[in-house]
């Protein structure tokens, strides 16, 4: 290999390195361009910004699992109904203001991953709930009769007894109203109103088209009848229809506060659950908490890194230093690839960043172990150097490749804390190869033939 | 440096045999505490803006809501951490408004896992835990298949896996030692970090033995434990750095790394530390004992 070769190397090198350094931490060189652009009024423009993407765990938030119950649904129309269901939640959330919420569906279950929300509790009040509009017109008087006379029939019998009794099922209908098909489903829009007469809050609905030939269908046929407006199970109003309405254009007048009826539209807008959900599994983090976390495992890391570097300096002198600066390079590049990708950072992640850290220095080692054997075997620099790569290079591969190994599979069935953990290891892993025999070695042949090569106690 | 170490590998096989055997027992009488991501169950952190209630005091407050068997721990200055069973988010404010009763006070984290995920944590992580296995027994046929004489192959392989299982049932008696007086448990990090030992210390013992290859090759006419000596004389200062530089970040992310990290980091520390003590003096001290006793025999 040339001189030249090599200087080239060591300038890709460099420009890698000054790349990759202001992409992870962009403030110095853009204070300098401010600095600049102020004295000499030139106008640079600033490094390319892109933030770390950080999981939960480290900027707070909640991560929401829920179970859907599909027991009532054909299994044909289930993966339908789930994604009807992250359509509706998704409606939802997006009210809460969280910057990129996650809805996301993963079989029967949904996950919910709202960063930065400052009331959780709300906000799983607020996904949970099931604002369930229905219209229901009036019963024959027969059938009304015939419903109050069967909930006579089985008053005071115990479950089983009540079972024996033929029609039973009748007697837990509503006497008064039946359903219809018109239920929140064709709901076109919903907002908060107020009477003109009384002045009192009440909700306009604006239904879809369907809708509003199925609402114009149903007035017509119950004028001078009740149609009731019922949400969640519960009756809000029973007007008594004038006419036929067309246009698909209602109001529900209740004995509602301002805030309740907002809140009623608001919901009503987000649309109703297509099936019950409960939560099964939360896990949600403080913001301070995430703050201090970020900060104890950067402080963590950086009191780890400034530790290696003074080991590897006091411990193999020159090639220390050398192997410092390529580690130096090394945690650059994988900030930079983490910010890239991007990978979303978790106190894990971190976790098994700061390990690869260790492990990169590793592959220096047994180079610089080798070398160190070589030159007291009498070797010339040149050789020493190639030996001592060449050796290596054999432990090199294999460790890495048992870790990479681990790091596959904990990242291919693992979840969560495992997934994050793995990724970054075995992201660190690769890179810290390429910074062991790429890097580290461009440096150490850059000093082949100099006087530097000469002066032993350097090198032992 | 040529320094015979083979002569003491007595002391290594009495030192970890008492290490292995204690934490068998330790194992056997304690148990391991499996955390809530396998059983299901649920932990608040609050920290208290003033001094922190006693854990009577906290107990006593709490003794109407029903929690299941409720553990009550300081953590930090100011801050408690509360492990209960699964509880729904009524109850989990419930609980928020009853310690609000106490004095001031800030969530800080809330986790509750059903016993359904529980399970299913459970699980996967089994079959994580066997894959990798898998793995790395794989890898250990595939890295000794070409040795030969005068010990075979298949030994080295033995002797690396007996290294593992010092390397992993020594933190996990540790652990259950820790268990049993702080109330640690075993949670899905501390399984993934020991899965990482198992990667890192199965490469220790590769790298001696490595060597021990290369210098069967190289070197003739000195004897199996010569040659083994002066392998693992010239293995031992990068085994031991190169387990130094991985430990002096653990040891950060232990001490200032926060407490989500810190079994974590202490599993990883115990486990790196034994896999490099391992592969240095147990597993290649096997493969001695086991060529003289096959001489013998």
């Amino acid at each position: 290999m040339g001189k030249r070769k090599i200087y080239f190397k060591i300038l890709i090198i460099f420009i890698l390195a000054f790349l990759a350094g202001n992409l992870s931490y962009p403030k110095y060189f853009n204070q300098g361009v401010d600095f600049l652009n102020q004295k000499l009024s030139w106008k640079l423009s600033h490094f390319w910004e892109i933030p770390f993407k950080l999981g939960l765990d480290l900027q707070g938030g909640v991560h929401l699992l829920y179970q859907a119950d599909l027991s009532n649904i054909a299994p044909e129309d289930r993966e339908n109904s789930m994604e009807g269901l992250r359509d509706v939640i998704e409606r939802r959330v997006n009210l809460f203001g969280v910057k990129e919420p996650v809805v996301q569906v993963q079989g029967e279950r949904l996950i919910i991953e709202l960063a930065g929300i400052k009331d959780v509790s709300e906000g799983i009040r607020m996904i949970g709930q099931t604002p369930y509009l229905e219209f229901k017109e009036q019963r024959s008087e027969e059938e009304t009769q015939k419903i109050l006379a069967k909930k006579k029939e089985i008053e005071g019998l115990t479950t089983e007894e009540i079972q024996k009794v033929g029609d039973w099922q009748l007697a837990f209908e509503d006497p008064y109203f039946k359903s219809t098909q018109l239920t929140g489903k064709y709901l076109k829009k919903s907002e908060i109103g107020f009477d003109q007469t009384t002045s009192k809050p009440l909700i306009l609905i604006q239904f879809n088209e369907e809708g509003a030939k199925i609402f114009e269908e149903l007035t017509e046929k119950n004028v001078g009848k009740q149609l009731a407006i019922y949400i969640d199970q519960n009756p809000i109003s029973a007007p008594v229809v004038q006419e036929k309405i067309s246009g698909g254009k209602a109001q529900i007048t209740g004995k509602f506060t301002v805030e309740e009826a907002k809140e009623l539209a608001r919901n009503l807008n987000a649309g109703a659950l297509p099936v019950p959900i409960k939560l099964i599994s939360q896990q949600s983090v403080g913001p301070i908490l995430g703050k201090i976390s970020l900060e104890q495992s950067l402080k963590a890391g950086a009191l780890g890194l400034l530790a290696i570097i003074l080991f590897m300096i006091l411990f193999y002198r020159l090639p220390g230093i050398l192997s410092s600066i390529a580690l130096g390079i090394y945690v650059a590049l994988v900030l930079s690839f983490f910010k890239i990708i991007p990978v979303t950072l978790t106190l894990a992640g971190i976790g098994g960043f700061i390990l690869s850290i260790g492990m990169a220095v590793d592959a220096n080692i047994l180079i610089f172990a080798r070398m160190k054997e070589e030159l007291a075997e009498k070797k010339t620099f040149s050789v020493s150097l190639e030996e001592g790569f060449k050796r290596a290079w054999s432990s090199i591969r294999d460790g890495n490749f048992t870790t990479l190994i681990v790091a596959l599979f904990l990242f291919s069935f693992g979840t969560g804390f495992i997934k994050g953990f793995a990724l970054t290891l075995g992201l660190g892993i690769l890179l810290s190869m390429f910074s062991a025999i790429f890097i580290t070695k461009t440096f150490l042949k850059s000093l082949e033939g100099t006087r530097l090569e000469k002066v032993g106690w350097l090198w032992r | 440096m040529n320094f015979n170490f083979l002569k003491f590998k007595k002391i290594y096989f009495f030192f970890s045999g008492i290490l292995i055997l204690g934490s068998l027992v330790c194992l056997i009488i304690f148990g391991l505490k499996p955390g809530i991501d396998f059983t299901g169950g649920s932990i608040l952190e609050v920290e208290y803006k003033q001094e922190r209630p006693s854990n009577k005091t906290i107990e006593e407050k709490l003794a109407d809501i029903d929690l299941g068997k409720i553990h009550v721990q300081p953590a930090g200055e100011r801050g408690v951490i509360l492990r209960m069973k699964d509880i729904d988010e009524d109850t989990h404010q419930e609980v928020l408004q009853k310690l609000k009763e106490i004095n001031e006070v800030e969530e800080k984290r809330f986790e509750a896992i059903g016993p359904a995920i529980g399970s299913e944590l459970k699980k996967t992580t089994k079959i994580v835990i066997i894959f990798s296995l898998l793995a790395i027994l794989l890898y250990i046929a595939f890295a000794f298949r070409r040795i030969s004489q005068p010990v075979k192959s298949w030994q080295y392989g033995i002797a690396a896996l007996l290294a593992l299982f010092h390397d992993v049932l020594i933190p996990l008696g540790v652990f259950s030692v820790l268990g049993k007086i702080y109330g640690i448990q075993i949670t899905i990090p501390v399984v993934v970090a020991l899965l990482t030992v198992l990667g890192y210390s199965i490469n220790d013992t590769v790298v001696v033995f490595d060597r021990i290859r290369e210098n069967l090759w190289k070197i003739t006419g000195i004897s199996f434990e010569e040659t083994v000596n002066k392998s693992f004389n010239q293995t031992l200062v990068r085994s031991i750095s190169a387990s130094l530089t991985t430990l002096f970040p653990l040891t950060a992310i232990f001490f200032f790394g926060g407490e989500t990290l810190k079994y974590f980091s202490l599993a990883l520390i115990i486990g790196i530390f034994l896999g490099t003590y391992s592969s240095i003096f147990i597993a290649s001290s096997l493969l001695v004992s086991w060529s003289k006793w096959r001489k013998r025999a």
